[in-house]
């Protein structure tokens, strides 16, 4: 413990807190995080909900059940995607595969065995880990575009094969679905009856609603379950970044040459991070099995490769809350911004005179409902141009200026 | 369009097959050309490519659009079916260069699109590099995939809002629709061997088009600095030739390359918003099949893809191994990249940090 905060800079200043404060062997600014995430994980369905219900602003509500869930399963895939990339610097271009994998082996866990929730997640790892084990072992034989390219090579052919060759496993293009005809093994169903995914018998939709006032807070098991998931991912994500291995992986990242000339092998280490991050990548695709039981060949389309690497950049690789919060953005846009249409717009800017009320609508138009991509498209571009350490870096320039200013106070 | 899965005979099956592969091919060579220029002068690993190629098609779709504009004139002589007085379409160019010449330009609206794609592609390529990628060359090459990965979404987008989602079909002119009996001249019978006219066209046009760019490259003064300076910018730079100049320019001829590709694929698949993202993950893999900046192989590669392709998707060849057509492509590149890890034609250094 005492040997791995020396070795790395971030933890350093709080070393001597730290020694005594190490919940679950953290340092007292991680276990802080790892607090932040807990209280957000928790609170989720009243931090997402803060507008009332029917107000003007409701429409701005994540706290429904189906996105909070969409926000911890995107945030465990690029938390893995960022062990890989934000480390060792391996642009992978194919990660959706094993997304994809994940999902068909947690499908099928429930299809045959049982509709129980926890084995066929555990099914989807293992899985998704032995996929990417393999390609993991051909890929990295080259590094740079080659690798991305290699792995979008095998991103796409396993979609390829997905959708035609592969139909008796996959449902080809339809996909797979939970059908009246699947009676798993361990499973009391009547005949005809269509199983739904259970946590030990509790089912995954199964809700609590609160209503405070104007307010209706929706507590999900699914959801509650995912966010146990992402902790866990959350937590090993940051024991990865502070362990010696983590070390290993950014050595990777800063000068291979030198890793070789001191007789450690960076390949072993590089496979590694990406057996790891095919692991949170096919717990990702369980989860959404477990969540929505059904899966098409598009979860493998290299677009949704493309789609978690936007997250992890956008949210800053190579850190730890990035991705999370990158995850959570990119899913907002999705399913938020994506709704506004014209009259919204006209709703907000009815205050202004009709000229510059329409001319605001044609203005802001092409940024929101089907236009969020190009709003997404643009943030990218200028995240990857000015912040290159994403969001989380802003955060840090902006708290930056404030401290420097206090600080400046204190010394003088 | 394809060729008819009855025919029997294996040689003139196998023939139909590189016809076939030849103008996909000939799109995955220019592209890829194209990327091979960029990556071979400035360094940059530009996944913004495939957009300039779709931004070719969509000249031509204005060009064929802006061609056949029209505006309403009431026409005194004749009625509509509810007795007022009919409005005829009146085309401009009908009304300026007279009925049969105006139509000819009209039908001829692809081929015209070319004169003013040249412009238009240079300029794109000339603000990209000086506004964006310029600003990239120190960066990691990560940084440069994703910020031009990020460019080509925008793009997408903004083609999806200004045209819509939907694929515009832009047709060849009429003297090349149908089909030339390609059978007849090698001694088979009539019908056995089809090929579209247009497709023809569109290997020719490419084979000029990679001609002259290596013929520009060879044997002019210019491309011969471009040359010296791909092989060593640094020394060419102490001699004191401008070389960043010239690699702008190069960079504009490569976007007018990706741009023509694109103009004259605008008849073969009707333009739409994703075509540059669908062209771009194949054109990256024929790129790096044929070995990181080397030009002959990006063109051999597209060629040898092109034609791979088209012989997996043989009925036959499907039988034995099912779904081949649809991965060969990838299953060629994973094994090349790792019997020869530079690619086909690759030179020794070249992407190898």
């Amino acid at each position: 413990m005492t040997d791995q905060t020396t070795q790395t800079p971030v933890a350093t200043p709080v070393r001597s807190k730290s020694a005594k404060s190490g919940i679950l062997g953290l340092t007292s600014k991680d276990s802080t995080l790892l607090m932040i995430i807990i209280g957000l994980l928790v609170f989720a369905p009243f931090l997402l909900n803060p507008f009332p219900e029917g107000s003007g602003m409701a429409q701005f509500n994540a706290g429904y059940p189906d996105l909070m869930q969409r926000f911890v399963i995107f945030g465990i895939f690029a938390i893995g995607f960022n062990i890989l990339f934000g480390l060792t610097g391996y642009l992978s271009f194919g990660h959706a595969a094993f997304l994809g994998v994940g999902s068909y082996a947690a499908i099928w866990s429930m299809k045959l065995i049982t509709l129980n929730v926890i084995p066929a997640i555990i099914m989807a790892i293992v899985l998704a880990g032995a996929f990417s084990w393999v390609v993991g072992k051909i890929s990295l034989r080259r590094s740079g575009i080659y690798f991305s390219i290699l792995t979008l090579a095998f991103a796409q052919m396993s979609y390829a094969l997905a959708y035609s060759v592969l139909t008796p496993i996959t449902g080809g293009e339809t996909g797979l679905q939970i059908k009246n005809t699947d009676n798993p093994l361990f499973g009391s169903l009547n005949p005809g009856e269509i199983g739904r995914a259970n946590f030990f018998g509790l089912e995954m939709g199964t809700s609590y609603e609160l209503a405070l006032g104007n307010w209706l807070f929706t507590f999900n098991l699914g959801y509650y379950i995912a966010a146990v998931a992402m902790l866990i991912a959350f937590y090993l994500s940051i024991r990865i970044f502070r362990s010696p291995f983590g070390i290993m992986l950014r050595a990777v990242k800063s000068n291979q040459q030198r890793m070789n000339y001191t007789g450690l092998e960076p390949k072993r280490y590089t496979l590694w991070a990406f057996v790891i991050s095919g692991m949170f990548a096919g717990l990702a695709g369980g989860l959404m099995v477990a969540m929505d039981t059904q899966v098409g060949p598009e979860r493998m389309f290299w677009t949704a490769s493309g789609e978690v690497v936007i997250m992890t950049i956008l949210g800053g690789a190579g850190t730890l809350f990035g991705p999370v919060l990158g995850a959570g953005f990119i899913k907002y846009l999705e399913n938020i911004v994506s709704k506004i249409n014209k009259e919204i717009l006209h709703q907000w800017f009815a205050f202004m005179p009709d000229g510059i009320e329409d001319l605001l609508v044609t203005m802001v138009y092409p940024f929101v409902g089907k236009g969020w991509h190009l709003t997404m498209g643009i943030l990218f571009m200028l995240v990857v141009i000015f912040l290159p350490g994403g969001l989380v870096e802003g955060g840090q320039r902006i708290a930056g200026l404030f401290r420097r200013t206090k600080s400046a106070d204190k010394e003088s | 369009m394809h060729p008819d899965p009855k025919v029997a005979d294996p040689m003139d099956q196998i023939i139909v097959q590189i016809l076939n592969g030849l103008d996909k091919g000939s799109a995955y060579a220019l592209i890829a050309l194209g990327l091979t220029i960029i990556f071979g002068t400035l360094g940059v690993v530009n996944f913004a490519h495939g957009a300039l190629f779709m931004m070719g098609a969509f000249c031509a779709v204005i060009t064929s659009k802006v061609l056949s504009a029209s505006h309403k004139v009431v026409d005194e002589t004749r009625t509509d079916f509810l007795g007022n007085p009919l409005q005829v379409d009146v085309f401009y160019v009908q009304q300026w260069f007279g009925e049969s010449a105006g139509a000819a330009i009209m039908d001829w609206a692809v081929p015209i699109a070319i004169i003013f794609a040249i412009p238009v592609m240079i300029l794109v390529g000339f603000a990209m590099e000086r506004g964006l990628i310029k600003h990239f060359y120190k960066r990691p090459h990560a940084d440069q995939i994703l910020v031009t990965f990020g460019l080509a979404l925008v793009i997408g987008e903004l083609i999806k809002y200004t045209f819509g989602a939907n694929p515009i079909q832009t047709p060849a002119p009429a003297a090349f629709t149908g089909s030339l009996d390609f059978g007849v001249f090698l001694g088979y019978e009539a019908q056995t061997i089809m090929y579209p006219y247009w497709r023809l066209v569109y290997f020719f046009f490419s084979a000029i088009i990679i001609a002259s760019v290596f013929a520009f490259l060879q044997f002019t003064t210019f491309g011969m600095v471009v040359r010296a300076g791909m092989a060593d910018r640094e020394t060419v730079g102490l001699l004191g030739i401008d070389i960043d100049k010239r690699f702008t320019l190069m960079f504009g001829l490569a976007a007018a390359v990706a741009g023509l590709a694109g103009v004259m694929y605008a008849p073969i698949v009707a333009p739409n918003y994703n075509m540059g993202l669908d062209f771009l993950v194949l054109s990256f893999v024929v790129v790096v099949v044929g070995g990181m900046g080397s030009l002959p192989g990006a063109v051999a590669a597209g060629f040898l893809l092109g034609i791979l392709e088209s012989f997996a998707s043989m009925p036959v060849i499907v039988d034995i191994l099912p779904g081949i057509n649809q991965i060969i492509i990838y299953l060629v590149a994973i094994v090349i990249l790792l019997t020869r890890p530079r690619g086909l034609m690759g030179r020794k250094g070249v992407m190898e940090e």
